[in-house]
């Protein structure tokens, strides 16, 4: 109808004419059939209001369902860790159930490890597949990496983990930090590729074209200039690749084992953190409890200060972007 | 290709060590491009290595048992009888009790965040949510054995049997300790729900405006906008969420292993402890006294293996496509 209006008169007219005309024989006041019809429509409307702001509500309802786990473990964290969290923790060695005191320096320093070993098994990889990925966009090959490594980044950790074991413990017939280093770092390849080739596809194509131009070669304008504007990118895919799997526990289980002594050794069974708060939780003793909770505090603030320094990366990249 | 034409014409000319630079910088080039080619080619090279590992350590327990190593519910280290049945039943409920909770909320939150938060809710309620990935699954086991497991004995299952009744049902009966698969499988829902929000979440920004504002100048409300026009669009990609969510729920070990009880048994009661694949891995892996026995743990991870790669071919295949249609629409 309010198209109808707005046209030009002349056509107006030829096209609602015939309609006018019976219009002077209905009566004024709407029939039965006409109140009952707006009675009708007046309650859907008001149905369709009320089941609006039901559904609305729920879907606020369930935002706030969905952050009350985190800030109710944050908060027991914190109640429960804080209390245990003495300078000993950090330095001393786990002592046998009955003693008091007794910290977790060498679990600490056995995560610190992993994460570095892991670290240098998975980074160059993962950032050279990536590489490859961004560099033959439309390859078949390419394609079939991308796919795999997105189905290896869901696999569970555990199967990981034997497959560390069955290459590196069973052969050699003990367990050692190496097993599970390389778990872990193969744990890191997938996550890695993805976030290298997205970085690197955010690099402008005028930029490589105009290192190719002056006459670089193709190996020296990827690493000169595209990964080095990538980079800080690339460095927080990294970052967040270490934040996921130094609170990872179910490979360490068939690889590390865990030690209760002090070990820096690749070769033999070493601590770690997630290890250690798991079998201080299964314990039946308060005082291993109380240690399990300082562990997790730890072990979430390290996960959270690579982190924050992962955000950091991203910042100061979109600085320098900015300028 | 062509630098190596140019080399050939600047060979012809006076200068005589530039062509020998352009040269080796092509054969540069090449092997930059092989050791690149390498490194992708480590992605299925570690694929199929897991694969072998996983045959070659699970093997002997399937050569012996056949397909009733998945049937049987017997698992008997003394006897030598292994059947991974319980385990495979445990960690289907449990991920089906994660996913019921899990997906209203998920999804609820992604389209709070996509439809009806102002830009200043945004980005804490997102980054708050994304947190819950970040959390160790061994950090959540603590909370569960210390926090969850206390609460459910003390006042969720005495309410779910006792006050709604729903005690008469198979599914809540029996006594209520605290460690069971509906403890298990409510951790899980925590767990997953980072995942499927945050897929969800993407998909349905990937709605263009324009299919919402059609809606709404239809005379739509907001929620038949959502109904009719925004999730209809993102449908696929937040299924292909939901079964991303379900691999890792399947695959999910520390916690489940701290939350589930640890029992070979096949109950109907939610209430009921049990076991799922991850967590009898790695609860029997450090006792297991024989050979078989490690063979039939394998076996279980090779099971556990091989249904989360399907899971996970099919969730991302569905979130490919619709990246696909989505950017292939206006």
């Amino acid at each position: 109808m309010a198209g109808l209006a707005g046209r030009p008169d002349g056509e107006r007219t030829t096209v609602s004419a015939p309609a006018i005309a019976p219009a002077p024989d209905r009566p004024h006041r709407p029939s039965d059939r006409q109140r009952a019809f707006a009675e009708r429509t007046l309650g859907t409307v008001q149905r369709r209001r009320i089941v609006n702001a039901v559904m609305l509500s729920l879907l606020f309802l369930a935002a706030i369902a969905a952050t009350l786990p985190l800030l109710f473990i944050l908060f027991h964290l914190m109640r429960l860790g804080i209390t245990s969290l003495t300078p000993a923790f950090f330095t001393k060695m786990p002592r046998p159930v009955g003693e008091a005191g007794g910290g977790m320096a060498n679990a600490i320093v056995g995560t610190l490890i992993l994460i570095g070993a892991a670290s240098a098994i998975g980074l160059p990889i993962g950032v050279g597949a990536g590489l490859y990925l961004a560099e033959r966009r439309g390859a078949r090959l390419a394609n079939a990496v991308r796919y795999l490594s997105d189905v290896l980044n869901g696999l569970p950790s555990i199967v990981m983990g034997i497959f560390a074991w069955q290459f590196l413990v069973r052969p050699v017939g003990h367990f050692s930090a190496l097993a599970g280093a390389v778990a872990l770092g193969a744990m890191m390849i997938p996550m890695l590729t993805r976030t290298t080739e997205e970085m690197v596809r955010l690099v402008p194509v005028a930029l490589r074209e105009a290192a190719l131009a002056l006459g670089y070669s193709k190996w020296r304008t990827s690493l000169t200039i595209v990964v080095r504007t990538a980079g800080p990118g690339i460095v927080t895919g990294a970052l967040v690749a270490m934040a996921r799997i130094a609170g990872e526990t179910a490979p360490l289980l068939f690889t590390v084992l865990g030690n209760q002594f002090w070990s820096v050794s690749l070769a033999e069974p070493i601590a770690a953190l997630p290890l250690q708060i798991f079998e201080y939780a299964k314990s039946p003793y308060e005082e291993w409890h109380a240690l399990a909770w300082a562990g997790a505090l730890v072990l979430i603030s390290l996960i959270l200060v690579i982190g924050v320094a992962a955000r950091f990366a991203t910042r100061q990249r979109f600085g320098a972007h900015g300028d | 290709m062509s630098e190596g034409d140019g080399a050939a014409v600047i060979a012809n000319g006076d200068d005589a060590p530039r062509p020998l630079r352009i040269v080796g910088s092509a054969i540069a080039d090449r092997v930059y491009t092989w050791v690149l080619t390498a490194f992708a080619l480590c992605i299925p090279a570690l694929l199929l290595l897991l694969v072998i590992a996983l045959g070659l350590a699970g093997w002997p327990a399937f050569r012996r048992f056949g397909f009733a190593f998945l049937t049987s519910s017997t698992w008997n280290p003394v006897a030598g009888i292994y059947g991974a049945a319980p385990a495979i039943y445990g960690t289907v409920v449990t991920s089906i009790i994660a996913l019921i909770v899990a997906t209203p909320l998920g999804v609820g939150v992604a389209l709070f965040l996509s439809d009806l938060a102002p830009r200043r809710v945004r980005q804490p309620v997102a980054f708050l949510v994304d947190l819950l990935a970040a959390i160790p699954s061994v950090v959540y086991g603590l909370w569960g054995i210390f926090v969850l497991l206390p609460f459910l004995r003390e006042t969720l299952m005495p309410f779910l049997r006792d006050t709604l009744g729903l005690g008469g049902t198979v599914f809540f009966s029996g006594p209520a300790y605290g460690p069971s698969m509906l403890a298990a499988g409510l951790i899980l829902a925590v767990m997953v729900l980072p995942y499927i929000s945050a897929i969800s979440r993407e998909v349905l920004l990937a709605v263009p405006r324009s299919q919402r504002e059609a809606a709404l100048a239809l005379g739509a409300t907001r929620w038949e906008m959502i109904r009719g026009a925004v999730i209809p669009y993102a449908k696929s990609g937040i299924i292909g969420g939901i079964i991303l969510g379900l691999g890792r729920a399947l695959g999910e070990t520390m916690a489940v292993t701290m939350l589930i009880g640890n029992r070979h048994e096949i109950s109907a009661s939610l209430l009921a402890p049990g076991y799922t694949m991850a967590s009898l891995i790695a609860n029997e892996f450090a006792e297991a006294s024989s050979d078989l026995h490690l063979s039939a743990l394998m076996a279980v991870g090779l099971t556990l293996f091989v249904i989360t790669m399907i899971v996970n071919g099919i969730a991302r295949w569905l979130v490919w496509q619709v990246g696909r249609t989505g950017s292939g629409r206006p």
